[in-house]
């Protein structure tokens, strides 16, 4: 309890220290174990149901050269069995405790979650903790699971053209850093995956101060320390977690085009990614900038693109911008338009840039900073109503170097971004020189 | 993420199943000055209201040549109402930070809303507009008509919607829900405003709707918001609803041919309705057979044994009139023809001995214990208790659907998978280059 009482007198301190309050005026409450091991917890207490995640700080960015693939395959075989809860029974138990579980693996963390009711949390703690140190893999159980994952790619990768390119341009944006190798991983690597590979990088990666506690839903704070001590706080480490470095990708010096014919394609395609940071990479508020500009560049039927192109110069379907800015090392800026018909892709590649050249030059105006900061900032009280979802943004949040509170109350930074630092952002990340162009478009047939 | 659960051909319909919460939901019956009925859950922890309601009519209302018409309301409810165009409706919406969507299934027009409790008022007027007097305006209609033919093609491309398509054509024919929803890119250019007028008269009407209500808001004041929203809309009759559809029989297997990778397969017959005496012990028989989740009898035969798949699932699909039961999976083509027929002989098994007693008796403590899951947020619980109300189950359901779970006994589920399960009906398309499978029966 004492531990408690510190904490929430930092609580208290932090909020005075940063004062206005975030919108979501959400009580977040985390804290350490002894072995290291990151807690987080998140209460809502209207449903009888807790949201239970463990991650860990070990990605597909983390595998190294050849191996692609590892850590999400690793993902698959954690079901397959310990010594004390053989192949089924971790399954089984979720199943008859009427709970529902997965796990996902990404470029920067490997997370594992169940949903159940709230008195079961200390059953899920106990299976998770076990996991995390007493696998066991037979190639029995790894063999038929490595032909699963072959399936999961020609299912979502090598079906699907645009997912095709999605992984074409990442390849092709990436000359050095690991953010280059999809993370299901290139089929030819994939298949040479063998049990040893799995178990190493099992043993190199899976302790629990390289593992993060993500709890939300009904359960208290205190009820969670007690649990996470008992079950996760006996396990001793196996080996001490390094610094998280990967190959730094050099600065970008020349652009870049993927262009991807494929008759599956039904109609073309243009879109660009520019390298940029992250909120991880960055200590200014270019990242923050970066969201707000892409939301009045591309979110909606009110931004740049939209307007443009799809309103008022009808030459596409769809025009949108994106800012992907939650991973470790890098992020990506992006642009995307879908062509009407009859009207070429240069035409409408010729129109992005136009719109980026001017804001480039002439920036934004306050009114759309306002409108799209305003929206933001209202739509993040949206996500209180899923526990899973503010569980999955603490986690992704911890697992980049965050602060778990800090990630629940960006709103307050994100009033202090000013034109000039929009302004500032847009010029150092929309470069030509940074980005790769992909363009995908259906086979032309001979007639044509 | 480590598994595929169901998709394809039954992504496109909601299953109402829950059980009761162990603290039981207290839902109150509202009915507004003007007589306009919703359930609601108040809950004023988070300063939000959901609200979920639809119409009786869906996509089977299309005219003939005019398929998509209905699902084309859903793009055009945004773009202007009443004393609104395009552009204002839009900057108001955004500015209040409401949300607005609109779906159209084969036999309802869904919708929703979601606002902070804060903006409720401003909020609700602007739906108010959206419903009853939406522009349906010639400009904005064609931007829209863009958009709904990129998806059209893309869909032409998709091997998993060209396999469901193929089937509901096998399986229905020429019926009414065979059609495609969305539409098919000749079909959308040949919509008109005229077209989505008539739709929006004959479908929103306040003798179809039903609304379901959860969050910051009390009963007084939904009232006066329901007549609001939807207190000027028509008391008209609803959309006739289609005729129950007969399914037609396997065995038949059609090959699509397509150069890719992978194998596409949607597999399936006929099932049966919601309101079928026996659907609770039939729902319960098919999820050991074939539901998500890492313990169905598929998934163990199919996935976890041999590695043949991502994802396998089978499940019924009771629509307001056609009883259907669609499986999916899909594998390497050279595995195409051994992973057919591991379905088709944990099909005829599962249909000569049933369910083991332990099967059942995980089933059970699964769906009972599961229930919770589905009310954990305000606007799960608005679309659970509108399927409810669509599936006229009852507004004390949630809390008695308990016990006739736990009633069940093995020979009840036996019987159903005797009743249900026909590995000799299966109609069966397979997209991509299978090895070893050639089309058969009538259909090939």
């Amino acid at each position: 309890m004492r531990c408690l009482k510190i904490l929430v007198l930092q609580i208290a301190l932090l909020c005075l220290a940063v004062a206005p309050a975030s919108a979501m005026n959400i009580e977040v409450t985390n804290f350490k174990l002894a072995n290291g091991m990151e807690v987080v917890v998140i209460p809502d207490h209207r449903a009888p149901v807790v949201t239970h995640m463990v991650w860990y700080r070990v990605g597909s960015a983390d595998e190294v050269s050849g191996k692609s693939g590892l850590a999400h395959f690793l993902e698959h075989l954690m079901f397959k069995g310990t010594t004390k809860n053989p192949f089924g029974v971790f399954d089984r138990l979720i199943d008859i405790n009427g709970g529902e579980g997965n796990a996902f693996t990404t470029r920067d963390y490997t997370a594992y979650f169940q949903r159940i009711a709230s008195d079961r949390l200390g059953l899920m703690m106990e299976l998770e903790a076990d996991r995390m140190q007493n696998l066991v893999l037979t190639d029995e159980n790894v063999l038929p699971e490595l032909d699963v994952v072959r399936e999961e790619r020609r299912e979502r990768t090598e079906n699907d053209p645009s997912a095709l390119l999605a992984e074409q341009i990442d390849a092709a944006m990436y000359t050095a850093h690991p953010y280059g190798k999809p993370v299901i991983g290139w089929m030819s690597e994939v298949a040479k995956l063998t049990r040893e590979d799995a178990l190493a990088f099992y043993k190199a990666h899976y302790t629990p101060a390289n593992a993060i506690l993500i709890v939300a839903g009904d359960a208290q704070p205190e009820q969670v320390r007690a649990l996470a001590e008992k079950y996760y706080g006996v396990l001793k480490n196996t080996f001490t977690p390094m610094p998280r470095l990967r190959t730094p990708e050099p600065a970008p010096i020349a652009a870049r085009r993927v262009i991807m014919t494929d008759p599956r394609a039904s109609t073309p395609i243009f879109q660009r990614s520019y390298l940029g940071p992250t909120y991880s990479t960055t200590e200014n508020r270019d990242a923050y900038a970066l969201d707000l500009l892409a939301d009045i560049l591309g979110s909606g039927t009110q931004s740049r693109l939209y307007k443009s192109l799809v309103i008022d110069q009808k030459i596409a379907a769809q025009a949108a911008a994106w800012y992907a800015g939650d991973a470790l090392d890098n992020g990506s800026f992006g642009v995307y338009a879908a062509p009407n018909p009859g009207v070429e892709l240069d035409k409408v590649e010729a129109a992005v840039d136009a719109i980026l050249a001017d804001i480039l030059k002439n920036g934004v105006t306050q009114k759309e900073l306002d409108r799209v900061r305003d929206k933001s900032i209202a739509e993040q009280v949206y996500t209180l109503d899923d526990q899973a979802t503010l569980a999955r943004i603490a986690g992704a949040g911890v697992a980049t170097g965050l602060d778990a509170r800090a990630v629940f109350s960006r709103d307050v930074e994100m009033l202090k971004v000013s034109l000039d630092d929009i302004r500032e952002a847009a010029a150092k990340v929309i470069r030509i020189n940074r980005s790769v162009t992909g363009i995908l478009s259906p086979e032309r047939s001979p007639q044509n | 993420m480590r598994a595929a659960v169901l998709r394809t051909v039954m992504a496109c319909f909601t299953l109402v199943w829950f059980l009761n919460p162990a603290n039981a939901i207290d839902i109150k019956e509202v009915v507004s000055p003007g007589g306009i009925r919703a359930w609601l859950v108040e809950n004023h922890n988070i300063p939000l209201i959901a609200m979920n309601f639809s119409f009786e009519g869906g996509t089977t209302s299309d005219p003939v040549g005019k398929e998509g018409a209905v699902n084309f309301i859903t793009g055009m409810m945004d773009e202007g109402a009443a004393d609104l165009d395009s552009a204002a409706f839009q900057a108001r919406r955004d500015e209040l930070a409401v949300r607005i969507m609109f779906d159209a299934g084969g036999d309802q027009f869904e919708g929703a809303i979601q606002t902070l409790s804060k903006n409720r008022g401003e909020a609700f007027a602007l739906l108010r507009k959206a419903m009853t007097a939406p522009h349906f305006e010639k400009e904005a209609m064609e931007r829209v008509r863009q958009q709904f033919l990129l998806g059209a093609k893309d869909d032409e491309q998709d091997p998993e919607k060209i396999a469901s398509r193929a089937w509901m054509k096998i399986a229905l024919g020429d019926q009414l829900y065979a059609r495609q929803g969305a539409g098919s890119p000749q079909s959308i250019a040949n919509i008109t405003p005229e077209d989505l007028r008539a739709l929006h008269r004959l479908i929103f009407s306040r003798k179809g709707l039903k609304v379901a209500v959860v969050g910051d808001i009390d009963a007084p004041t939904l009232g006066l918001a329901l007549d609001e929203v939807f207190g000027d809309l028509p008391d008209t009759a609803p959309p006739t609803p289609v005729k129950d559809v007969i399914v037609a029989k396997g065995p038949l297997v059609k090959v699509v041919d397509r150069d890719i990778p992978q194998s596409i397969i949607v597999f399936g017959h006929d099932g049966i309705l919601r309101d079928d005496p026996d659907f609770i012990p039939a729902f319960v028989m098919s999820n050991i057979l074939g539901g998500g989740g890492f313990a169905s009898r598929l998934t163990t035969e199919v996935r976890e044994k041999r590695g043949l798949t991502y994802g396998i699932g089978f499940g019924l699909v009771p629509l307001d009139h056609a009883g259907l039961y669609i499986g999916s999976v899909s594998t390497r083509n050279e595995k195409a023809s051994e992973t057919l027929a591991i379905v088709v002989d944990t099909l005829k098994k599962m249909a000569d001995e049933g369910p083991s007693q332990a099967e059942l008796d995980d089933m059970k403590t699964y769906l009972t214990g599961s229930y919770a899951l589905r009310f954990d947020s305000n606007g799960k619980i608005a679309g659970q208790l509108l399927g409810i109300q669509q599936q006229n189950l009852g507004i004390d359901y949630v809390n008695n659907r308990n016990s006739k779970v736990e009633a069940l006994t093995l020979d009840d589920v036996r019987a159903q998978a005797k009743r249900l399960v026909h590995a000799d009906r299966l109609i069966t398309i397979v997209v991509g280059r299978p090895e070893g499978i050639k089309s058969t029966g009538s259909g090939g």
